[in-house]
Order: C-alpha cells, then sequence, then structure tokens
C-alpha cells in the first residue's frame, strides 16, 4: 500500500490570526514495503507530516493517497476507520498510553474495538507479546509492573494488534538505554523483513537512518527539501551543515579522514563500510 | 579538603524486589569534580542518586555531603546543598511563568522577595534564558525547559548539582545545549557535578566515571581509562564512543590497533601514520 502526497499542504488555525504554515507544498511517495526515515529538527514539520498518514490531520490543500484512500480537505471523518486499522502509529513514549489492568487486557484492547471476538483478541495479544520479543508470562501481569522498555514493547504490540500495513514510528527510542535502543531498532527490522510492514521512522538518529532506513525525507520549515537514499542524502555533508542536521557518526569520521589525505567512493555510512575501505589504504588486508 | 559526597557501604534493597538495587557501593566525590555514573537501566543509578538527598534512606551505609552525614536531623541542611535536575523536563514544573517556576524553590525556603529577584535573574543569565522569564515553561523547546529547571536549582546556589538522566529525553541539539550549559557553569563556579547518563558522549566530558553494575561498582577511572574497555561495555548494555567501534572493526580486518583508548582526532592520528608508513 504506496501513501502519496501530492501538493499538500496544511495551515494550522486557518481562518484564525494564528494561523501557521504546518506543511509547504509537499509530494512525496512512501512506497509500500519500504522503511522509509523522516528526519529534520523540532518544528520542521515531521509530526504534522506523520498526522496525514492516517489522516488524524486533513491537507487544507492538495491531496494525500493511502492505498485506495483519498484524502483531501472535504473528506469526511466517517469511514475513516478502515484507513486507521492499516497505518498503525506509534507516539512518543507509547507506553504513556497503557491503561489497562493487564498486558493481555491492554493489547486486545484496540482489535476488540474494531469488533474482534474477545478470545480472538486475546489470541492475538499472545501473538503480539512475541512478536516484540516479551515472554508470554507478561500476559497476566499489569503492564505498570514492567521496565520502561518493556511498557513500550507492550504499547507498540497494541499497535501492531490491529494488523496495520503499515507501521508509523515517533521517536520510538527516545529515553531508552543503549541495549534497550538496540533491540528495538533489531524489533523493527525483523518486522520490516519477516512481517513485510511498511515502516516509516521520524528520527533523530542519523545512525539509525544510516543502519536502516531505505529512503529518506528531509524536512525543514513545513517543506521537503531533500529526499533519496540515506547514501544520496548523507553525500553532500556541507548542505547538511547548512541546514543544521547531524551526520551519521561515520559520515562524520570519514569527513574528518578525506580531509587529512584518505578517499572513499562512495561516502561510507557503517563503521563496517569504513573499516573495509580504510583497510587497502592503511597497507591492511594486503595479504589477502 | 572535605569531600562533597563520600558514600561507604551503602546497601539499598526496595521492599518487593528480588535483588538489592545497591550492594555495598563506595566512592567519593571532590568538590568541584565532575564525575559520571554509568549504567543500563535498572543498574541503580537513579536508586543512587535520591540516596544521596534522603529521598531514599539506606538499609546500612554512610552519605557524607559536605561534611554532614544524611540522617533525618541533617536532611533539609543537605537539601539545601543538592540539587537533582530529572529525566522528564515536562514533570518538574509548577510555575505559570519561567521566572516564577525557578522562584518556587527560594519561596519554599523564606528567602526574602528582595533577594529572590536577584537570585531568579542571575540564575536564568547563567542558563541564558532571561529573555524567556514571563514565558509559559510548557511552550518551551526540551532543552530550554531542562536549561529552567537547572536555573531553578542554582538559584538555591548548591553545592551540588546532580542531573539523572537530564539529557536523556531531549533531542541532539538539547542534548548539546545542556553539556554546553553544564561545562560553562563550571568554569564560572566551584559546582560539583554528578551526573548520571548512559549517554557515552556526556559521560566523555567527565573528570571521572563511576561504572555501575547490577547496584554494584564495577570499575571507576577517567573517561579514557573506562572507554578503553571497548566491546565489553556493550556486554554490560552501555554503548561505546565511535572510534572504539571503528577500532573493533579493523582489528576484526586484521589491523593491529592499540589498546588505549583513542578519541576521534586520536585515531585519525594513529591511521595517517600507517597509512604514511605504508
Amino acid at each position: 500500500m504506496d501513501i502519496t502526497f501530492d501538493h499538500v499542504s496544511f495551515t494550522y488555525q486557518a481562518g484564525t490570526p494564528f494561523e501557521g504554515d504546518g506543511l509547504k507544498d509537499v509530494s512525496a511517495t512512501i512506497k509500500d514495503g519500504s522503511y522509509t526515515a523522516i528526519i529534520g529538527h523540532t518544528g520542521s514539520g515531521k509530526s504534522t507530516l506523520l498526522q496525514h498518514l492516517n489522516a488524524l490531520l486533513k491537507p487544507t490543500a492538495g491531496t494525500v493517497s493511502i492505498g485506495d484512500f483519498q484524502i483531501t480537505s472535504e473528506t469526511s471523518n466517517k469511514n475513516l476507520k478502515p484507513l486507521r486499522q492499516k497505518v498503525g502509529m506509534v507516539f512518543q513514549f507509547a507506553e504513556n498510553q497503557l491503561f489497562e489492568q493487564t498486558v493481555a487486557k491492554d493489547i486486545a484492547f484496540g482489535p476488540k474495538n474494531f469488533g474482534v471476538p474477545e478470545d480472538e483478541a486475546l489470541a492475538l495479544a499472545k501473538r503480539m507479546v512475541e512478536l516484540v520479543g516479551l515472554p508470554q508470562s507478561v500476559l497476566e501481569q499489569s503492564p505498570f509492573d514492567l521496565s520502561g522498555g518493556q511498557m513500550r514493547r507492550v504499547a507498540i504490540a497494541g499497535v501492531l494488534a490491529m494488523q496495520p500495513e503499515v507501521l508509523v514510528l515517533d521517536e520510538p527510542t527516545a529515553g531508552l538505554d543503549p541495549a534497550g535502543r538496540a533491540e528495538m531498532m533489531a524489533m523493527f527490522a525483523k518486522l520490516h523483513d519477516t512481517e513485510h510492514l511498511t515502516i516509516v521512522l521520524v528520527t533523530h538518529q542519523m545512525d539509525d537512518v544510516a543502519d536502516y532506513a531505505d529512503h529518506v525525507l528531509v524536512m525543514a520549515q513545513g517543506a521537503l527539501i531533500k529526499q533519496g537514499t540515506p547514501r544520496e542524502v548523507f553525500a553532500d555533508t556541507d548542505w547538511l551543515r547548512a541546514n543544521s542536521l547531524g551526520l551519521p557518526k561515520t559520515a562524520a569520521m570519514a569527513e574528518r579522514l578525506a580531509q587529512r589525505g584518505f578517499h572513499f567512493d562512495p561516502l561510507p555510512l557503517t563503521a563496517e563500510e569504513l573499516a573495509t575501505q580504510l583497510l587497502p589504504q592503511i597497507g591492511g588486508g594486503a595479504h589477502e | 579538603m572535605t569531600p562533597a559526597i563520600a558514600v561507604s557501604h551503602l546497601n539499598f534493597h526496595y521492599p518487593d524486589a528480588d535483588h538489592p538495587a545497591l550492594q555495598d557501593v563506595s566512592f567519593e566525590v571532590g568538590a568541584g569534580e565532575w564525575v559520571a555514573i554509568i549504567g543500563h537501566n535498572g543498574s541503580g543509578k537513579s536508586t543512587l542518586a535520591k540516596n544521596l538527598n534522603g529521598l531514599l534512606a539506606p538499609d546500612s551505609g554512610v552519605v557524607d555531603i559536605a561534611g554532614m552525614t544524611l540522617a533525618e536531623e541533617t536532611v533539609w541542611a543537605i537539601r539545601a546543598k543538592v540539587g537533582i535536575v530529572f529525566q522528564n523536563p515536562d514533570n518538574q514544573f509548577v510555575g505559570a511563568t519561567v521566572a516564577d517556576d525557578v522562584a518556587f524553590g527560594l519561596e519554599n525556603r523564606g528567602i526574602p522577595r528582595a533577594e529572590m529577584l536577584v537570585r531568579v535573574q542571575e540564575a536564568l543569565e547563567a542558563v541564558e534564558m532571561s529573555d524567556f522569564a514571563s514565558r509559559e515553561p510548557a511552550r518551551l523547546s526540551g532543552g530550554q525547559k531542562q536549561r529552567v529547571a537547572i536555573a531553578g536549582i542554582i538559584a538555591q546556589r548548591p553545592d551540588i548539582i546532580i542531573l539523572d538522566e537530564a539529557t536523556s529525553m531531549l533531542d541532539p541539539a538539547g542534548r548539546t545545549e545542556i553539556i554546553r550549559l553544564i561545562q560553562q557553569l563550571r568554569a564560572t563556579t566551584q559546582l560539583t557535578v554528578l551526573s548520571i547518563t548512559h549517554d557515552i558522549d556526556e559521560a566523555a566530558k567527565a573528570d571521572r566515571v563511576i561504572l555501575l553494575n547490577d547496584g554494584q561498582i564495577k570499575t571507576t577511572g577517567t573517561p579514557a581509562e573506562i572507554f578503553a574497555y571497548g566491546p565489553e561495555l556493550l556486554a554490560l548494555g552501555l554503548d561505546v564512543p565511535y572510534p572504539e567501534k571503528l577500532k573493533a572493526a579493523l582489528t576484526a580486518r586484521g589491523v593491529a590497533m592499540p589498546q588505549t583508548y583513542l578519541d576521534e582526532e586520536g585515531l585519525v592520528a594513529y591511521l595517517w601514520t600507517l597509512h604514511s608508513t605504508m
């Protein structure tokens, strides 16, 4: 299911003295099965863009096509339910949305709202707990007795229980420790690879973009200012700096090495790629 | 000189927990020193912070703050000396404006109004937030909120500031902003800083690092000494600085790399030497 933005603009509080631009003439496609990263600093329009992915916001001008749905300023809020099932949203600090007495009930809450019978919803909860890498024993526990990282997994399981085709993640690793972050990112990669979910990731972590995404949208002041593969987007380091965007650590290191006289082509994005390109330049691996 | 913080043989156990949260923890922090305590989630870092100003009372062991032993009689005097900045910027605001919020702690301590106004202004200047004095805290960015929280603490002129994962919910710009602020404050005051963190870049700025694992001190050293543990840090649920990652990738490809910790500049220089002697 592709999601296409066709000349989408969005104005906050249109027609009032407080009106402000949220999105300005954005055209882009999030391809079915892709792992798309959205980057840009705070206030760049990332969250506004995100809320258009399942019609939480509707464009002031232009059209958002989500599979068979066409969302314009005229679209009524009726009949959007199937769309919301197809696009699962994991908001920042998603664990704050947990509320039920047990993990199983919390995960089953969404599907039940969509008319899934209780026993089926609980069976789904069981599967989803496994999918997010938690033991079955948590099902009957209170979600509030779990660690922060585990709570967030339960919240994600609740979104997955709706069986969406697209999983939208807003800063999903914020506040987790390094091990928790790495596990969480590995889990999304697995959902992308084995469950064939389309992933849309909003993040400030350029290393995660380099490691996982296949397509990147760069937002600034409500406009889409660049898009491409991570390698294309990160290639122009001067441009990134001019737009106060960070570089993946490897790219920054490669740049320092290049200033010293090393050569890299293409720009390495991971430590492994950088090591491989360095090898012939430092006399290593010559005997292999 | 009396250390700012002296902890000896501290033990703490949460009532319903299977394992102790802190086991025989002893360390000292010198006045004016910046010490980072690192460890994965659940390693006991925050429990330790709460034991330092009497939010939690240890099962056994002694905590001395600026020469005073923490006890029921001294807890208020000690809290005047130790300020804590917590993780979530949204959970520590009470004032309707930035200035009110900074004044809150002073009002609680009965500081006369005239002095309070001076202190609030000085504190906001120190964190570069004077222009925001009459703004609503809720409308600030995460980095700005934490700066206001820090202003609320320095207005009380504490000897010690504890940053309890104070940068972990901020974006990279906000994080850099706070670390830079702490460096500035340290350059102009005698503030002792204890930063509890799992951000390796924050720990790198400290004078000394204490590595906590499962409630026990695993090791203590300068950032360079701690980072030289490399992959072992990963096994403890921590991150390693980027140069260590690249070193590991090169070592795996058969390149002889030094055992000591190299920062980015050091690593660039080392690699260039290899290139030049090829």
